[in-house]
């Protein structure tokens, strides 16, 4: 039984919560609505009356549920140290169960479930996209939907998508003996949009001798489909991506997607409670697997002497899965720090939600744009010429904020700039 | 049943996004941060923005015989806001605009809708500050907060949100528009209206604007923590503190229970077996502190701590803060429900009044951890219990009956800074005897005979 099959898990969860208020200090949504429904107590509040039987669980409180990014800055605040972001997914399980998915959150999933099918879709859409998305004047690979779907908007600007998926055809980078065998657990975002994000991890991997595998028969790591209540989805693609790393031979994993990395660090063993097969695998990789940053800084130690100058000012963004989901915030600046030339100047709350966070975005896109707005607001009042970032799915959000909001930003990857310093020291 | 007519007509006076009607919307609204309360879903929420939508909300409330709710971040600990008669919620907080601050008069035009930290951040850019600091400073409203004239930590030298007010914009139940006080020092012009609505709970009007006083941002402060082995010990200090012509601005106490509950959360580095331990802190000119905080040292030692500890840094400080910041967040985190009293005594009492509440903790056999404002007598017992298990929670509320009969019998009062609301209401007599109950129903039914504004709070109907 885990929290993703059986809501009465939750219980104690919500009975923890002192109804102090405390979290809307720093709800990204609160903040932008100043409505008790978007902010953790007030959903707490609703779930609790449907614990004691007071509510039904309606149609309508499970759409209610939808008002939260995961950003788990009310977890931190906590003075109960209450888990909002675990009764959240137990209580969209729960609402999954009662009410089904959205019609369209529906064919995504099962979408993102038939690999084969997902993977010539995206790879038509990266030929067919003129047709649906406008160029953005200036910017070399950002475009704005063409049309509004009635679902994400004319506003967000997109990535180009890539004309070829990042993992199609990609041998292993063998190296003259290797410090350790690493596969890599792309993600979609960087297999279908970011494929200069993927590059670069491969070149920093191979510049500090790290041989790394790309298994084939990886997919999406479920977790649009885990925190919108689709479990039997996400349950389905946690199998096979175990499935297809545990019999390719690597030490660890790495990844470079905050919500990729959550996902084999923490969801996984949750999904598969009760899998006696899969359930101990997904506890062993869940000790195995890295987010890129924390690799380079805690594992390989890497390779700090051969790093050329890059004359940037930068700041970081925190990625809420990765500083608060994983706890990963020094070793991007410890990255970025050591690159020669680069001054890191800190946002005034580096750790504030983007407002991307997956598939919310898509199903609130005017709440996003608002708490989008705000990090928009910090980033420029600090004076960077480049936003880096541990995860695709921010760098996209930030991206698209920088462009709407006429910034001449650029936002990237750590691992980009880490790698352009390794290149530029090569090259010398 | 909600009137569909004034369901529209509310729509047209404040535009579809500012009425909410979905029960899943509201239910969010039928409690606030106080436990063990009843809850109830108001029939509808609206969000006014301007002080002639408040007017016309209410013109429209007491045409329909609808009662208002008015809310600001739902923080408060007495059941203030909860719709009991259902209504309408009055959301403040759309009404969030600094309307201007007045660095030669030290003041400031707030509405109800800003957050108390908002008002603080414009005043620094003027090296000035809102003294009074409730433990919910970056999340309550100044409307609310005035409304429960709510205290904090620094109320012996600074005083409490009463002491700050000095005028104020009110919407009255036939829907005038009264401004009351001023920026003078001095007033004295007909009777205090701007004191009756502070701290009147939103029984009397509703507030549009408010003006605060400001003070300046002292230049320096120094902490000192002193921990005793002795209660009594930790009591006399207090007292010696005060003969001793010093005034902190802060003097917090935490009894035996806390500290074990705080050792054992934060790992802060505290002594399991002392009977208390108090925080002092002195702020003020740089030459005064450093003097001030020498002497507060001397009469601890004298006075019996086991050991003082002065913080010579930031970091030092935040250390020494960190067990009285993490009193409350502790013990909420042993129980499911934490129900939080703030019973006041003189603080020539405070050593009897802990002991008092450690006899009742002992006779009804639940954990309680007192803290609280040692240096203004304003203590915060803590029950720790589980609102689910019913057997403990008579014996819980048996247990607060007792703590509020003991406060009173010390010279105290019920509600030192949380306010009557819901909670207290019934206790009322017990402080003023019948016939004051019936001079705060006076009160009430001149302002609001038709008890349209937060019935069922402070004054019940007779």
């Amino acid at each position: 039984m885990s929290i993703y099959s059986d809501f009465r898990l939750a219980r104690d969860e919500i009975y923890k919560c002192m109804k102090c208020g405390n979290c809307q200090e720093v709800c990204p949504l609160y903040l932008a609505t100043r409505k008790e429904v978007t902010v953790a107590r007030g959903k707490i509040g609703l779930l609790e009356m449907f614990v004691t039987g007071e509510a039904e669980m309606t149609a309508g409180m499970a759409e209610r549920m939808s008002y939260c990014t995961t950003c788990m800055a009310c977890n931190e605040k906590c003075p109960c140290g209450v888990r909002f972001d675990q009764i959240l997914l137990a209580a969209r399980a729960e609402g999954a169960r009662r009410h089904g998915l959205h019609p369209i959150k529906k064919t995504a999933f099962t979408m993102l479930r038939l690999q084969r099918f997902f993977n010539f879709g995206m790879k038509t859409g990266g030929k067919l996209q003129g047709a649906i998305f406008r160029r953005v004047e200036g910017r070399d690979y950002g475009a704005r939907m063409r049309v509004d779907l009635g679902l994400l908007g004319q506003k967000k600007v997109f990535p180009r998508l890539a004309e070829k998926p990042f993992r199609e055809n990609r041998p292993t980078v063998y190296v003259q003996k290797p410090k350790l065998r690493a596969a890599f657990f792309t993600g979609c975002m960087i297999n279908y949009f970011y494929a200069d994000m993927g590059e670069a991890v491969l070149g920093v991997l191979k510049h500090n001798n790290v041989e790394v595998l790309i298994p084939e028969a990886q997919g999406c790591c479920g977790t649009p489909a885990a925190v919108n209540g689709d479990v039997a989805s996400a349950i389905e693609l946690a199998r096979r991506n175990l499935r297809a790393f545990e019999d390719c031979g690597a030490e660890a994993i790495v990844v470079a997607c905050s919500s990729c990395g959550s996902a084999w660090k923490h969801s996984f063993a949750r999904l598969l409670e009760d899998d006696e097969v899969y359930g101990p695998l997904a506890a062993k990789w869940a000790a195995r697997t890295y987010d890129i940053n924390e690799f380079l800084v805690r594992v390989i130690d890497y390779d700090r002497e051969n790093l050329g100058r890059i004359e940037r000012k930068v700041t970081y963004h925190d990625p809420c899965h990765l500083r608060r989901g994983q706890n990963i915030f020094q070793e991007p600046r410890d990255i970025l720090r050591s690159i020669p030339g680069v001054e890191l100047i800190e946002l005034k709350r580096p750790d504030r939600c983007c407002g991307m966070a997956g598939s919310f975005c898509i199903v609130h896109p005017d709440l996003a744009d608002k708490v989008l707005a705000q990090k928009m607001a910090d980033v420029a009042q600090t004076p960077v010429q480049t936003v880096a970032t541990g995860c695709p799915a921010c760098r996209l959000q930030l991206w698209s904020g920088l462009i709407n909001t006429g910034l001449p930003q650029d936002a990237v990857h750590v691992v980009q700039l880490l790698n352009e310093s390794y290149e530029k020291a090569a090259a010398h | 049943m909600l009137n569909k007519e004034l369901v529209k007509a509310l729509t047209e006076l404040l535009g579809k996004e500012n009425v909410l009607t979905e029960p899943e919307d509201l239910m969010n609204y039928a409690f606030d941060a106080t436990a063990a309360m009843p809850k109830q879903t108001p029939e509808l929420l609206v969000t006014p923005r301007s002080t002639e939508q408040v007017a016309g909300v209410i013109k429209l409330a007491r045409q329909y015989g609808t009662p208002i709710y008015p809310r600001g971040s739902g923080t408060n600990l007495c059941g203030a806001t909860i719709p009991l008669e259902r209504g309408i919620v009055l959301m403040t907080l759309e009404m969030n605009k600094i309307l201007e601050v007045d660095p030669e008069n030290l003041t400031a035009w707030v509405e109800p809708g800003v957050i108390i930290q908002s008002l603080n951040d414009a005043a620094a850019e003027y090296g000035l500050m809102y003294p009074p600091d409730p433990g919910t400073v970056t999340t309550a409203t100044m409307g609310g907060s005035v409304s429960m004239c709510s205290g904090g930590l620094r109320g012996l030298k600074y005083g409490v949100t009463k002491h700050y007010i000095m005028g104020m914009e009110v919407v009255l139940s036939n829907g005038e528009v009264i401004k009351w006080g001023g920026k003078t020092v001095k007033n004295v012009t007909g009777y205090d209206l701007t004191a009756l609505f502070t701290g009147g709970e939103g029984t009397l009007g509703i507030l549009t604007k408010l003006l605060v006083k400001l003070n300046p941002v002292p230049e320096a402060r120094k902490s000192l923590l002193a921990v005793f082995d002795d209660l009594d010990k930790a009591g006399n200090t207090i007292s010696a503190v005060i003969r001793g012509k010093i005034i902190p601005a802060t003097m917090e106490i935490m009894d035996n229970t806390t500290i074990r509950t705080v050792k054992k959360f934060t790992g802060a580095d505290l002594p399991e077996d002392a009977e208390a331990v108090i925080l002092i802190e002195v702020d003020g000119y740089r030459e005064t502190v450093e003097r001030e905080a020498a002497m507060v040292e001397e009469i601890c030692s004298r006075s019996g701590a086991v050991s003082v500890t002065a913080a010579k840094t930031d970091e030092e400080r935040d250390k020494l803060w960190l067990a009285r910041r993490n009193a409350l967040p502790a013990l909420a985190q042993v129980k499911p429900t934490t129900v939080l009293e703030d019973a006041t005594v003189p603080r020539s009492q405070i050593t009897s009044m802990l002991r008092a509440i450690r006899a009742i903790a002992h006779k009804y056999d639940l954990p309680i951890g007192t803290f609280g404002h040692a240096g203004d007598g304003n203590l915060h017992p803590t029950i720790l219990t589980d609102v689910r298990n019913k057997e403990e929670m008579e014996r819980v509320h048996k247990a607060v009956d007792e703590i509020f009969e003991a406060a009173v019998k010390l010279g105290g009062t019920l509600s030192g800074e949380h306010g009557v609301g819901l909670g207290k209401a019934r206790y009322l007599p017990l402080e003023f005897g019948p016939a004051g109950v019936e001079v705060l129903r006076w009160v009430k039914e001149a302002f609001d005979p038709h008890y349209l504004f937060n019935p069922g709070k402070i004054v019940l109907r007779g």
